[in-house]
């Protein structure tokens, strides 16, 4: 079988860009990858976004980035799985190439969230809920998370404060990431005096409303040596993974347990030949504190109701067993929706290649882990240094 | 946003949303809302059941940040309901003290207003839940 290595990575930072609209973020970030590889050339494009209609009245995101990119008459299409989208668009890159149908792939994740007003902004972010049986009663998807949040804390017996480690640990990490929304550290006062959204979730909990763009560039060892991409800056697409699980939380077998993370996983693991303990950092999707929780369990970096004593141990820091959020997570780095999959995938391509401001020693093999809806869609994804 | 012209789409929702009316397989799995296939065991033979409207509260959280349109109803507690029959249901809680929400606690079914559009008028009905009355 073929192989699959990313030979570039780029990215604009993340923010409020007032000034760049979508076709900007994703063309700078793409073109950036396509330097980094030291290409002119792709055979096709796949585009990581969620909710680029109601947010900018823009569709057909394949031809627009294409088109304005000047990547010529490739085929161009946009990946859709809700906030997993930029993760889910890597996968279809990824899948491309190993098929043999196409050699080099481009993959951009792109959202531009900051043009909505805010409360326009939580409806389209709760279109990936469903929209019949929860946003018809006026769930957020905040509020759906608050939910899980309460059912955690009450199941295992932590406290706010147990999980606003997870912001912590985000915001000391995102403090070095010149990438990041928020490049400043915080303590977990900060997180128990910001306000409620949803309680017990509190604004600290979430993640920002931001806007931004990442892109890789992905082919095989033998045409990244044809085209003279230097070994360095190789890195193996080893094992991918997706699933997903009830649309709605109320059907939800348990409300504790990511399934479609645990299956998605189990694949990631078995086609890259390694094991949760094989690991060494996991970028897992923190789009609530909550969920860093649940992810890591999923993951099986933690037992079922020990995710959150993962961080209360400390082993979640850039130097312990389990490092999280290396380039500050969608907390601090933030959570442009359907392009975070794809800056997940540049950071673990930093991090292995050595190139990461906030470097985990020695780091051989990474995972993202890229949440749709309340975990009902689902992408894990393992990289090794080559 | 978009205006919500299509009586239709919200019409043909209405026995769910005011009967309460679930589904419940060959095998006597019951879920809600009715579904073609039985998310449990996979059968297709499905028979509409009338769920009671009991339950108690599973979780519950209070919505200061809702989505556009439901401005005018915030803060509200929105709350997953464990029903008698066992399906699980989202749903806003009404006529009660946020301060009293609690796990456990017993809720019944009642028909509310759950939203009005200023444009065009239609007027969304649904289930919300409440403490039982005595
Ligand atoms: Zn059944």
């Amino acid at each position: 079988m073929r192989k699959a290595v990313i030979i570039g990575a780029g990215m604009t930072p993340v923010g409020e860009h007032w000034r760049l609209g979508l076709r900007d973020l994703a063309v700078e970030a793409l073109l950036k990858a396509m330097d980094d590889a030291g290409i002119e050339k792709v055979d096709s494009l796949y585009v990581g976004n969620m909710i680029s209609g109601p947010f900018v009245e823009q569709e057909n995101l394949g031809a627009l980035i294409a088109d304005w990119a000047g990547l010529g008459n490739i085929p161009a299409v946009k990946i859709e799985a809700a906030c997993a989208s930029g993760g889910a668009a890597v996968q279809e890159g990824v899948k491309a190439v190993l098929s043999g149908l196409e050699d080099v792939v481009a993959v951009v994740g792109v959202e531009k969230m900051t043009d909505a007003w805010p409360s326009d902004a939580t409806r389209y972010l709760a279109y990936a809920a469903d929209a019949e049986w929860e946003l018809f009663h006026g769930a957020s998807f905040v509020a759906l998370n608050a939910l899980i949040m309460r059912y955690y804390m009450k199941a295992y017996g932590y406290t706010e404060e147990d999980l606003a480690l997870f912001a912590v640990n985000a915001h000391a990490n995102g403090a070095k990431n010149p990438y990041a929304m928020f490049k400043r550290p915080i303590k977990v006062e900060t997180v128990l005096k910001s306000p409620y959204v949803a309680d017990p979730l509190k604004l600290f909990d979430a993640s920002p409303v931001c806007d931004g763009a990442a892109s890789v560039i992905i082919t095989t060892p033998e045409k990244a040596k044809e085209l003279g991409v230097p070994k360095e800056k190789w890195v193996e697409v080893a094992g991918m993974g997706r699933a997903i699980d009830t649309i709605s939380l109320a059907s939800r077998e348990d409300l504790l347990t990511l399934k479609a993370a645990k299956v998605a996983a189990e694949r990631a693991y078995k086609m890259a030949g390694v094991e949760a303990k094989d690991i060494d950092f996991f970028e897992v999707h923190d789009a609530f504190t909550v969920m860093a929780a649940l992810s890591l369990e999923a993951l099986g970096a933690a037992k079922k109701g020990e995710g959150a004593k993962l961080a209360k141990e400390g082993q979640i820091a850039i130097d312990a067993d389990y490092p999280i959020q290396t380039m500050g997570g969608l907390k601090a780095r933030g959570h442009p929706v359907g392009a975070t999959g794809v800056y997940q995938t540049v950071e673990a391509v930093l991090q292995l290649r050595g190139e990461a401001p906030s470097q985990v020693p020695d780091a051989e093999i990474g995972l993202t882990q890229n949440i749709g809806g309340t975990g009902s869609n689902i992408t894990v994804n393992v990289f090794r240094r080559v | 946003m978009a205006r919500p012209m299509q009586v239709s789409r919200y019409w043909r929702h209405f026995r769910e949303k005011y009967m309460l009316i679930g589904g419940k397989c060959e095998n006597g799995h019951v879920h809600f809302p009715k579904r073609s296939v039985c998310p449990v065991c996979g059968s297709r033979e499905i028979e509409e059941i009338e769920l009671s409207g009991k339950g108690k509260v599973l979780s519950w959280t209070i919505v200061r940040n809702p989505p556009s349109g439901f401005e005018y109803y915030k803060p509200f507690p929105l709350a997953l309901v464990e029903l008698e029959e066992g399906p699980v249901v989202l749903t806003q809680l009404t006529d009660v003290d946020p301060e009293e929400i609690d796990f456990g606690m017993e809720v019944e079914v009642v028909t509310k207003k759950i939203r009005e559009f200023e444009e065009d008028g239609i007027i969304l009905y649904g289930y919300k839940f409440r403490p039982p009355v005595k």
